[in-house]
């Protein structure tokens, strides 16, 4: 048995570390390790309750919206707040932005460029996968890095600036939107589309959202969407058969995604691949673990928890806990969510390979692209003049609350106490933490160290690229992660 | 374009950060940024977002810089230095080298030609040196308004320059690369930095300079709640007119300002912003705010609030508590004369 380090291991976001245990060429034990704490749970302690809507985002700037949104959840419900109609459109088109420009990030600027490694030279895709996906040099850099620009536009219009706005209330945002902005709105979203209509897809959206079935995808590869960006990594994934790899650990989490006027546009659930069942989460039953953490003993429930940090914790490796559900690992993300909605082309994938896979993770992700860029268009359409969009602060209540969202990688939480307006405790479970917790004192390993292990990796060792694509495959967001 | 020996070399890394900083440089040029670096005759040697090398292969870039063997031009480091628990940097591991980034920060810094903090993180400690400062966090060379930090206040770069702070949480994309532009060309001096190390590119300007909501401002006509299109100075927090930065002057993602958006200035280039408690709230003695515009003696702002509060138009007033223009300018009135 060798242990083998990978690190820096880099196009993800933020601070990760993979300790791999091979055994004649396969890995028996994957650790994952964030090597990163800043003490956000510490630092939002004490403060006015509605200063977590200028700390949480700061955790993370690249889903800097949805830490805000998650802060804007629990003070909504901490102030029972019913908030303007017209504000939670306007968030849902900023917040589709956010997860859209991240997806397109991980796509072109993270997950891509493996496939322009040396390791893959004389495959019959290499040469042009190399031309159009290199890192930093590919042609399409040139298209996608523009085009995720474009898209963040929305925030100079919704939110001022990105990333780190402070427009995001819990009644709505700060912003009323007048009929020429709402204007400048449609015309960012149609550049956008072009975009993706040309370069990602080569095809109208709606070609890629009906696809219903893996073999509709193979054939759209091979056809209608064969010119795009889309198509040349469904080729590779192929020839690469990454729907067998970094098979996931089965339950599939989605909290609710794009809170509407009329409730959300991705439902919650917990779908189990491995029996088809779905059901409602039970977000009452999250607990986090600390065993294998750089973290004191506390409290199960992050309802009552703290953060203790504790650097020679023994059998630790990470500053990450491990976040259960009813004691169990689970998966979230955008096949998380599409899955739970019962996207059939993503039901199918899961079908045919039985769990979530590197392949299915990517698929969905690019789906999501097209699915939000669409309701972009819709809830601007819907957006109704005259009517307000924000709603002013009520009475803060004492006591705890919980608020859920969708980040693009998956369910975030955050667990809040207040008394007399203040904070008086914070927990955040972000959907990194869930996809790469470390072990749990049962020794159950978190979803990733489940998707490694087993990986035939040969003479390579962490070298070989498979160890690559599975990691990037859950598109980590490690600042996230232990916060 | 240089040739590659010619070129000005970047390093780039993240100590504690959110990683916003680059996500903010991802939105430069009108054909991406790598493009603008290429034009700009800039080499990433290695950045841990976008490069392609990872694991050994980065090690060995790290190894071969600190070595002396690959010249820097500049040194990038965006997020704040964690010094804890108890001296140890060890709330901070450069993942895969078993060497904290308090530890490759003092090891790279003598190397680069220049060290740039990147946002206000590595410029003063930023958010995560807020109180209790659970990682005893520091920027580079400050740790809030004290010189010191982790590279200590007699820091200079190869070129004699202290650490320049890019402040900003995150920095104005343009802020970032106009930097690194003056810096590669050699025209960049002491001259160009103010007190705390900022660019005076942004800091010999007021976050205020160019408000959309001037005229609010000029008339103290107040918004007293949030979406609404007055001044956000009296009631709201509003910070634009004690804080640097040109952030009412250039567009932010496409033509937004957070004075723009309604969320008001948090001051967020100024060291120490962090510790404010209660952003949406304007402290006020006797009525009177108590953060008062930069260099205005309290009295004369007393008094000139009472006359513009006393001359305000009543488009002006309404509109101020309204979220839509609620009553337009009607300019040419003398049009209508018979």
């Amino acid at each position: 048995m060798s242990r083998i380090v990978v690190g820096p291991f880099n196009r993800v976001e933020g601070d990760l570390e993979v300790t791999l245990d091979v055994e004649d060429g396969v890995v028996r034990e994957a650790r994952v390790s964030a090597s990163l704490y800043r003490g956000f749970e510490q630092l939002l302690l004490g403060r006015p309750a509605a200063d977590a809507l200028a700390i949480a985002p700061r955790i993370c700037g690249i889903c800097s919206v949805s830490q805000s949104l998650a802060a804007a959840a629990v003070l909504r419900a901490a102030q029972r707040l019913e908030p303007a109609p017209n504000g939670l459109l306007a968030t849902d088109i900023a917040h589709a932005a956010e997860n859209i420009a991240d997806h397109l990030t991980h796509f072109y600027v993270f997950f891509m460029p493996d496939f322009a490694r040396a390791a893959y030279a004389g495959r019959r895709w290499h040469e042009a996968t190399q031309a159009r996906f290199k890192a930093v040099s590919g042609a399409a850099l040139r298209e996608a890095l523009p085009a995720r620009a474009r898209l963040l536009e929305t925030m100079g219009l919704i939110a001022g600036k990105w990333p780190h706005s402070l427009a995001f209330r819990p009644g709505g945002v700060t912003r009323a939107l007048a009929l020429g902005e709402e204007m400048r709105l449609l015309a960012l979203i149609v550049d956008f589309r072009a975009f993706l209509e040309r370069a990602l897809f080569s095809a109208p959206l709606d070609a890629a959202i009906e696809l219903s079935s893996a073999r509709e995808l193979d054939r759209f590869a091979e056809g209608a969407g064969a010119a795009g960006d889309f198509a040349a990594f469904i080729r590779i994934a192929r020839d690469l058969a990454l729907e067998e790899m970094g098979r996931g650990p089965g339950p599939l989490l989605c909290a609710g995604a794009y809170l509407g006027p009329r409730g959300h546009r991705f439902p919650a659930g917990l779908l189990d691949t491995a029996t088809g069942l779905l059901r409602e989460p039970l977000l009452s039953r999250v607990e986090e673990d600390v065993s294998h953490a750089y973290m004191r003993d506390t409290a199960a429930d992050p309802a009552r928890a703290e953060t203790l940090p504790d650097i020679r914790r023994a059998g630790a490796y990470s500053f990450a806990k491990a976040p259960r559900l009813e004691g169990r690992a689970v998966e979230v993300g955008a096949l998380a969510r599409q899955a739970v909605a019962g996207h059939p082309l993503i039901r199918d994938l899961l079908a045919n390979g039985g769990a979530s896979n590197v392949f299915a993770r990517v698929v969905a992700r690019v789906l999501e692209v097209a699915l939000l860029t669409k309701a972009m268009e819709d809830w601007t359409r819907a957006l109704r003049p005259g009517e307000p969009y924000c709603v002013a602060d009520a009475p803060l209540a004492d006591g705890a609350v919980a608020g859920f969202v969708e980040a693009a990688r998956g369910t975030l939480g955050h667990w809040a106490s207040f008394r007399n307006g203040q904070i008086e405790r914070y927990q955040i479970v972000a959907p990194t933490t869930w996809n790469f917790s470390p072990r749990d004192a049962a020794g159950n390993p978190g979803p990733l160290e489940q998707a490694l292990a087993g990986l035939e990796v040969g003479e390579e060792g962490a070298t070989n690229v498979a160890v690559q694509h599975i990691v990037r495959s859950f598109d980590p967001c490690m600042v996230c992660t232990a916060h | 374009m240089t040739t590659e020996r010619d070129d000005f070399t970047l390093l780039w890394l993240q100590a504690g950060s959110c990683g916003g900083c680059t996500m903010a440089a991802l939105e430069r040029g009108a054909a991406g940024w790598f493009e603008e670096l290429r034009g700009f005759g800039m080499r990433l040697l290695w950045h841990p977002s976008v490069s392609e090398e990872t694991g050994e292969e980065a090690r060995a870039i790290l190894a071969r810089v600190e070595r002396g063997e690959e010249t820097l031009g500049a040194l990038c480091i965006e997020g704040s230095i964690l010094h804890g628990p108890e001296g140890t940097g060890l709330f901070n591991k450069l993942s895969g080298t078993g060497r904290t980034m308090l530890d490759w920060a003092r090891a790279l810094a003598p190397r680069a030609d220049y060290c740039v903090a990147v946002g206000s993180c590595a410029s003063f400690g930023g958010v995560p040196a807020g109180t209790p400062d659970p990682t005893d966090a520091s920027g580079l060379q400050f740790s809030g308004v004290d010189l010191g930090g982790a590279l200590g206040p007699d820091y200079r770069s190869r070129k004699g320059l202290p650490v320049v702070n890019v402040s900003g949480c995150a920095p104005h994309p343009g802020w970032i690369m106009e930097t690194l532009l003056a810096l590669s060309l050699g025209r960049f001096t002491q001259a160009d930095m103010d007190d705390f190390g900022r660019p005076r590119i942004f800091a010999d300007h007021l976050a205020h300079h160019g408000c959309s909501r001037n005229e609010f401002y000029e008339f103290k006509a107040s918004a007293e709640d949030f979406s609404e299109r007055g001044c956000l100075m009296e009631h709201l927090g509003c910070k634009a007119t004690q804080a640097v930065g040109d952030c009412n002057q250039r567009a932010w993602n496409g033509g937004g300002s957070c004075t723009q958006a309604g969320s008001t200035c948090i001051a967020c280039t100024s060291p120490g912003f962090e510790a404010t408690r209660g952003f949406h709230r304007t402290p006020k003695i006797g009525g009177i705010p108590v953060g008062l515009p930069l260099d205005m003696p309290k009295a004369w702002f007393v008094a000139l609030a009472a006359l513009s509060k006393s001359a305000t138009p009543k488009r002006v007033r309404e509109n101020a508590r309204s979220d839509r223009v609620a009553r337009a300018p009607t300019p040419g009135a003398e049009k209508k004369k018979p």
